[in-house]
């Protein structure tokens, strides 16, 4: 069971509305682009609250774990250039063919690049979870020949991945056009033994 | 009195008085999209707009443009803090007229008016309390210092100091059928007053509790055997809903009739089975009676059904005629109608029927919360 990962945990807990979003905007301020945020409140509120927020702000709310009374909700501040429209990998592939391909049984990896909070909400199952911080210190995990599907949120970080690991000499790479945003066959998720996970959706805040 | 140093608070009361005179008002309601169009204050000459809060975190520029000067202006939210957020920012922006609503929606679903709905023959006056921001009404008839309470709301309190204002025991509390739009508060006030509290049988099956059984020969009086409760099986929107005449002039339909529309029989799982029963009791029983009763129901659906001074009241004559519900002469089509694109179902109302049943004990604020949202009893509601 993967952890959800946080760059830093924000205490709102025995506040209430409208503090949990002030000081959550506050803090995301501060925060890197790309960088996730865990924000503990126990305002039931906020749950609403920090969806609508993340959802006209454009960062990107992942999900809510609750434990107790505690909500433990997570958000990615976007990065501005993850819309921007760049040079591109040129193999790609569909979530339809890579949906048929996992259910034909073909040999290959699905490399999840996402951070480790929003691949713990919702993922291919079986897919291997590698941010795309990380990816060039653990490049040797594969063999240049392998074939690799790399999944992000909207393609646009896992294009970045194949480009990075075309340039490593890796010849079988594709990436999957619209991501997980993209996906509609089957996901798995972080099993949760105590309070329930709530899906953030599939990132439609772009 | 308060002074200008900052936004007035107003109360639900002075809320409701808005309403219910048709003052103009404009709300700025600062919850989240998805509460506010599931939910809203309503009334004729009221005009909201919807803004979140979070996205006034930067300033109140945008609101300000959109809210037009000299109206004035409410700020509304679930409990309070962030009504009182935006109404500071807007006042120091200078919109001094700005209020913001006191404990938020949730004083509005709970807040009560009484109104009186006419005297009876012997003596004695009949009162309806409506619930203004959630749809639902109760009654009280109150008889040489005797009282009946009929579906009884949560809020308690109200009609005991109701009761004791005017001098009368409560010595039965009554309801319709077991509610699952809201909490009952039948079994409670008849705890805290001594009365005896009455159910439908057959929609008490499972209650943990006892109770004295609401049947049709056996009358409840109050007062000097003066007013006379009688109750008529009438099945449809549960399998025991029951109503009463009082006086020989109201009926009390419970969830069965509304004045603009009808009954849902789904709320606990079994609409095909009684959609036959909701047809025989609105098309047959309520054809069998005086046409010239008043109805009174347990709910309304729209602000546009509370008459003079907040009144939720119609011949069933007029029902007869202007209900679009008492108005399906084909059986196929009424069926449809009960049954197909109904609207959503109350919030938490399989809680809500536990709760009643008294097999669930939910502290204060979880009563709160499961009663929040509007009502949705009837097929009309959207």
């Amino acid at each position: 069971m993967p952890e959800i990962k946080a760059n830093q945990t924000l205490d709102c807990k025995g506040l209430a509305c409208p503090m949990p979003i002030v000081k959550t905007k506050k803090a995301m301020d501060q925060l890197e682009a790309g960088q996730v945020m865990e924000v503990q409140a126990t305002d039931k509120g906020s749950l609403a609250d920090i969806q609508g927020w993340a959802r006209n702000t454009g960062h990107q709310y992942l999900g809510t774990v609750e434990e107790g009374n505690v909500l433990k909700h997570y958000l990615r501040k976007s990065s501005p250039n993850e819309a921007r429209d760049e040079k591109k990998h040129p193999h790609v592939v569909s979530a339809e063919e890579l949906q048929r391909k996992l259910a034909a049984g073909e040999k290959l990896t699905v490399l999840d690049v996402r951070e480790p909070a929003e691949y713990a909400f919702g993922r291919i199952p079986g897919a291997v979870s590698i941010p795309l911080g990380e990816l060039a210190s653990r490049i040797h995990e594969w063999n240049r020949d392998d074939e690799i599907h790399i999944v992000c949120r909207t393609g646009n970080r896992s294009d970045l991945a194949c480009q990075l690991l075309a340039e490593k000499g890796f010849t079988n790479v594709k990436n999957v056009e619209a991501g997980m945003y993209g996906w509609t066959g089957p996901t798995e998720k972080r099993l949760s033994k105590k309070g329930g996970t709530q899906d953030g959706g599939s990132g439609r805040t772009e | 009195m308060e002074a200008a140093a900052g936004p007035n608070r107003m109360k639900a009361k002075e809320l409701a008085r808005i309403v219910l005179s048709k003052e103009e008002l404009f709300i700025l309601d600062v919850r989240n999209e998805s509460d506010f169009n599931d939910w809203k204050i309503e009334g004729e000459s009221i005009e909201t707009l919807n803004i979140p809060y979070f996205d006034l975190l930067d300033g109140v520029e945008e609101a300000m443009d959109r809210i037009p000067a000299g109206k004035n202006l409410l700020v509304v939210c679930a409990k309070e803090g962030s009504s009182k957020f935006v109404a500071e920012q807007l006042f120091e922006a200078g919109r001094t007229d700005v209020h913001y609503l006191e404990g938020g929606m949730k004083s509005w679903s709970e807040h009560l008016e009484p109104v009186k709905i006419g005297d009876l023959k012997d003596g004695g006056s009949l009162y309806q309390f409506v619930r203004i921001g959630k749809g639902c009404l109760s009654y009280m008839a109150i008889s040489d210092g005797e009282a009946a309470v009929i579906d009884t709301l949560r809020m308690t309190d109200v009609f005991a100091g109701f009761a004791a204002e005017r001098g009368a025991k409560i010595k039965h509390t009554l309801d319709t059928h077991l509610h699952a739009d809201h909490i009952s508060g039948g079994r409670k006030l008849a705890e805290e007053t001594g009365a005896t509290y009455w159910l439908p049988p057959k929609d008490a099956g499972e209650v943990t509790f006892s109770f004295e059984k609401l049947e049709e020969g056996r009358d409840i009086t109050v007062g000097n055997a003066t007013i006379r409760i009688q109750p008529i099986y009438s099945p449809g929107h549960t399998i025991g809903s029951t109503s009463f005449i009082i006086d020989d002039r109201y009926l009390l339909t419970g969830d069965i009739l509304f004045i603009e529309s009808i009954g849902r029989p789904d709320l606990a799982g079994q609409a095909e089975d009684w959609t036959g029963d909701l047809r025989e009791t609105l098309y047959k029983r309520y054809r069998d009676l005086p046409q010239d009763l008043t109805v009174l129901p347990a709910h309304f659906g729209k602000v546009a059904e509370l008459g003079e001074g907040g009144r939720v009241m119609a011949k069933l004559s007029d029902l007869y005629r202007n209900n679009p519900g008492l108005n399906i002469q084909d059986e196929d089509a009424f069926r449809r109608t009960v049954t197909e694109n109904l609207p959503p179902q109350p919030n938490a109302y399989r809680e809500i029927r536990q709760t009643n049943m008294g097999k669930l004990t939910p502290d204060e604020a979880e009563q709160r919360e499961m009663e929040i949202g509007p009502n949705r009893c009837a097929v009309h509601d959207r």
